[in-house]
């Protein structure tokens, strides 16, 4: 501590410690918050439903998104990344997920919203297994904070499926 | 600076930082905003800066009591001893 110099990096050095200790407790601190999203999808149209020249299914669908994700916001929270995805199981792969619409919510008043929109990108299958298939739409959400680890969760909601013969 | 100012620089920087990060945490925590937090713990850094870093009076308050230059000139100064042992070996 004899110096200028000595005195300035040993406070520049605790500060810089002591403000990652801060921060990593205010992460932590996310744990306790009560987490209760809800969501709900509803398909209004299937547009259209056809195979491509290439040979793959191709749906496009209008969706109704009521979602209410406002208890994922707490004060470390820099924004919320939230997409819809159809997930189906055919004969060549397990499990398929196509993401249709995403979002990104930057604050607490946007989290509870509807939006009835058509799907965002578009929804092809690896092959034509589409035609009367069994899906699950699933919101996932990517919680962003403004210090530490991003968590990722999910709502699955079963029961939609295609009609049988294209349209 | 003094010996005993230097303890005190280092002991007050220490804890002055300490309680900046304590108060930034529970006064953000409390009122839920981050940028708060931030607030209070960068003020409280530039306060401990100002507070511990210059070399203020108040940290040499037991100053060292060098030899006066006088004094030192009536006493011989020690002689130095050069070492004599590479000549014992020739024998």
């Amino acid at each position: 501590m004899h110096s200028f110099g000595y005195r300035a990096n040993a406070l520049l050095t605790f500060s810089l410690t002591a403000l990652a200790f801060i921060c990593a407790i205010a992460s932590f601190s996310d744990n306790f918050s009560n987490q209760n999203p809800s969501a709900e999808i509803q398909i209004v149209n299937i547009n259209r439903f056809k195979k491509q020249s290439y040979g793959n299914d191709e749906v496009s669908l209008t969706l109704d998104i009521t979602a209410d994700l406002q208890s994922l916001f707490t004060w470390n929270t820099k924004q919320v990344f939230a997409f819809v995805a159809a997930e189906y199981e055919t004969p060549k792969n397990s499990l398929n997920q196509v993401s249709l619409w995403d979002a990104i919510i930057p604050d607490k008043e946007h989290a509870k919203f509807r939006v009835q929109t058509s799907n965002k990108y578009r929804f092809i299958d690896q092959g034509h297994n589409l035609r009367g298939k069994e899906f699950n739409l699933t919101l996932h959400w990517h919680v962003m904070p403004k210090t530490g680890k991003m968590f990722a969760d999910k709502i699955v909601m079963p029961g939609y499926s295609l009609p049988d013969a294209y349209k | 600076m003094d010996w005993q100012g230097q303890k005190l620089a280092e002991q007050l920087m220490q804890i002055l930082l300490l309680i900046a990060a304590v108060v930034a945490f529970v006064v953000g925590y409390t009122t839920a905003s981050f940028r708060t937090m931030m607030l209070i713990y960068a003020g409280g850094v530039g306060v401990t800066t100002l507070i511990t870093v210059p070399s203020w009076p108040f940290f040499n308050r037991h100053p060292l009591k060098w030899l006066d230059p006088s004094e030192a000139e009536k006493h011989p100064k020690p002689e130095v001893v050069v070492s004599s042992k590479k000549k014992s070996y020739k024998k």
